[in-house]
């Protein structure tokens, strides 16, 4: 409607107030980390990329402590979050939000927490042992009464911790798939109605989980005076490389497809992408977020640079990476409402501060992960293999 | 005689008592209490709508009377059906190649009638456009609603327990047409119910009811006297959107390429 203060064109009246805020960005991108990271920590396991081996429990820990907060932003977003339940008691089973319940479910109680559990089985029966006072009591409840670390059993779960592994990776694609699929389905949206949508959350995923571990083992090994392992940040960072050309390839396929189509929405999109969306898709998402971490990735890897200078491109391409996907999600939820489905107008976004969906609560979700990871360190040390030695395993 | 302390705190608290008890007995008088429709059998209809876009006038009686007989918020952020005024400008005989968009408005949803276009619309082709629910036979809000809080009844009619909505938006975001809102004192999803109140008693839906050019019909396709079965036999028909394939209910005539 026109005269409406942040409205251009015409939008339905029903359009004009975004149903979906920065908790709802939040949510893929937590999600995202969580599949990524896990996916990381799996590839060492099954694969036996070696190399990785130093993060394999870190990236465990810090999917834990994403996917704890992950529902959060959206029991905060609900007009009636008691009623939140009813997802699992009466399920819609045709409701792509409904199924991700269960998919959530699955993931955290089946692969991730049984995972870790299995990993750990041995410490934690020795801490039950070893340790004084309150923790004592924490790690015999965590033994959950099984205290049998002989070598059979310890061979068994390690056996179980891989069978559990092989279905993790795909429960953690289907887990992020499926939050792709979500937008992905809707028909009335021509901005998150493809196919691709599903694959493409899937790799920037992996992108931002890779990311997240790369960022996380130097400022890990640095706060606890370990030595950090070349190795394994020279095999992220070419994991995130690849998996970023993977993720950069499909979206562009979607842009060109988009183009090359035109279909009805597109002069409307396109509009947006011009004007509205100009900041955080070409400049944030597509140029800091995508194009620069690829080039210092690239550059990290064709020229010969000594050790300081690669951590500096793997960090500083970390920390864009970080940015670029939070950008991404936001121009999908937020840059997926500011039009009109009518495809004659926009309207604005107007993000609160310290409102029940404002920046305060998203930045304090943002942060809740990480005070959650520093409890996980504190209970369930990663440590043992941080720092493999140098040229000790395969290359 | 003065009462004693004791007998004054007795008949306040008395007071008191009574005043909440009897206060809740008249909210619970105003609310009343579900209607019964005894008469009515859902399997016998099937319901549907007829717009006549070259009958409406743009009054905006139909989008006052909805907001009343439904509580609709008076706010232009909430609308169970709006009115849309389109202006489509004319091929340019010098520039026929180039693409001009409709001119579209809806103050306040056309809540208020439609301020004189004057000048301003010469040569343009326009004409109003009533927007509400489609009540559509497949419809995307009813698939994607997490607890099945939105459904399709068995006469054709889309519905919201309200009771049952968690307030998650998903279906206003699947809805093609822009009909949902969230009720700002419920948070739950709100549409419209076609009137259902209304209908199951035999009456029309108070949008119709007070079309004074009865550009708006409710239609029962189940019922063969319906005058909509000739209508449809002998007029050109359009319903909006329909690639989006939802089996929308809300039968256009004399609708515009340019609409969406």
């Amino acid at each position: 409607m026109t005269g409406l203060p942040g409205v251009e064109g015409f939008m339905y009246p029903n359009e004009i107030e975004l149903q979906w805020s920065i908790l709802i960005v939040l949510y893929p991108y937590l999600t995202g980390l969580v599949a990524g990271a896990f996916i990381l920590a799996s590839l060492e396991r099954v694969s036996g990329v070696e190399a990785l081996r130093p993060t394999y429990r870190l990236a465990l820990l810090s999917a834990l402590a994403f996917l704890l907060v992950a529902p959060l932003p959206l029991q905060l977003h609900l007009g009636h979050p008691e009623r939140s339940f009813e997802m699992y008691l009466t399920p819609h089973t045709s409701s792509a939000m409904a199924m991700f319940g269960f998919v959530y479910l699955w993931y955290l109680m089946a692969v991730l927490v049984v995972e870790i559990w299995l990993d750990y089985r041995k410490e934690i029966v020795h801490w039950s042992q070893t340790e004084t006072g309150w923790t004592r009591w924490v790690y015999r409840a965590m033994t959950l009464g099984s205290t049998n670390v002989s070598p059979a059993a310890l061979a068994l779960d390690d056996r179980v911790g891989r069978l559990v592994t092989i279905v993790g990776i795909p429960s953690a694609f289907l887990l992020h798939g499926y939050v792709g699929f979500i937008f992905g389905s809707i028909k009335a949206n021509p901005w998150w109605s493809t196919p691709l949508m599903p694959i493409v959350f899937l790799f920037s995923a992996l992108v931002s989980g890779i990311a997240l571990i790369l960022l996380l083992y130097p400022i890990v090994a640095w706060a606890k005076r370990l030595p950090v392992s070349m190795r394994c940040l020279d095999a992220m960072g070419g994991l995130l490389l690849y998996a970023f050309l993977i993720d950069f390839a499909l979206e562009m396929l979607d842009l060109l497809h988009r183009v090359y189509e035109a279909d009805e929405s597109f002069k409307t999109l396109d509009f947006m992408v011009h004007t509205k969306l100009y900041f955080p898709h070409i400049i944030v998402q597509i140029f800091l977020g995508t194009l620069v971490p690829i080039g210092l990735l690239t550059l990290a890897k064709v020229v010969k640079l000594g050790e300081s200078g690669r951590r500096g491109l793997y960090l500083t391409s970390a920390v864009l990476v970080l940015i670029g996907i939070f950008a991404m999600r936001w121009n999908v939820v937020i840059g997926g409402q500011l039009f009109s489905k009518s495809f004659l107008g926009y309207t604005t976004y107007k993000l609160h501060f310290a409102a029940r969906e404002g920046l305060l609560p998203a930045l304090l979700l943002l942060l809740l992960p990480f005070g959650i990871l520093l409890v996980l360190l504190r209970l369930l040390p990663p440590y043992a293999h941080f720092t493999h030695e140098e040229g000790a395993g395969p290359a | 005689v003065d009462p004693t302390r004791r007998e004054l705190l007795s008949a306040t608290g008395k007071l008191l008592l009574l005043t909440g008890a009897a206060g809740i007995a008249w909210e619970h008088v105003l609310a009343g209490s579900p209607e019964a429709a005894p008469n009515y059998q859902r399997s016998k209809h099937w319901w549907a709508m007829l717009m006549d876009v070259d009958k409406c006038i743009g009054c905006g009686k139909c989008v006052r009377a909805c907001k009343a007989e439904n509580d609709v918020p008076l706010d232009a952020r909430y609308f169970r059906t709006w009115v849309e005024r389109y202006q489509v400008p004319p091929v340019d005989p010098r520039d026929p190649q180039r693409e001009s968009l409709p001119l579209v408005d809806s103050p306040n949803g056309g809540y208020d009638g439609f301020p004189d276009l004057g000048a301003a619309a010469s040569g343009s082709k326009t004409f109003f456009v009533p927007k509400m629910c489609n009540h559509c036979a497949h419809s995307p809000c009813t698939q994607v609603c997490p607890v099945g809080a939105t459904f399709e009844s068995e006469d054709g009619v889309v519905l919201i327990d309200k009771d049952y909505c968690l307030g998650c938006r998903y279906c206003v975001q699947a809805c093609p047409y822009g009909c949902r809102y969230i009720d700002p004192r419920s948070n739950t999803a709100e549409k419209c119910t076609l009137c259902y109140h209304r209908i199951t008693k035999g009456l029309t839906t108070a949008c119709c009811e007070v079309c004074p050019t009865g550009a708006r019909q409710l239609a029962d396709l189940k019922n063969p006297a319906d005058p909509i079965h000739a209508y449809l036999r002998e007029h050109k028909v359009q319903v909006l959107k329909p690639g989006m394939a939802t089996g929308a209910k809300i039968y256009y005539a004399n609708l515009d390429g340019s609409v969406r």
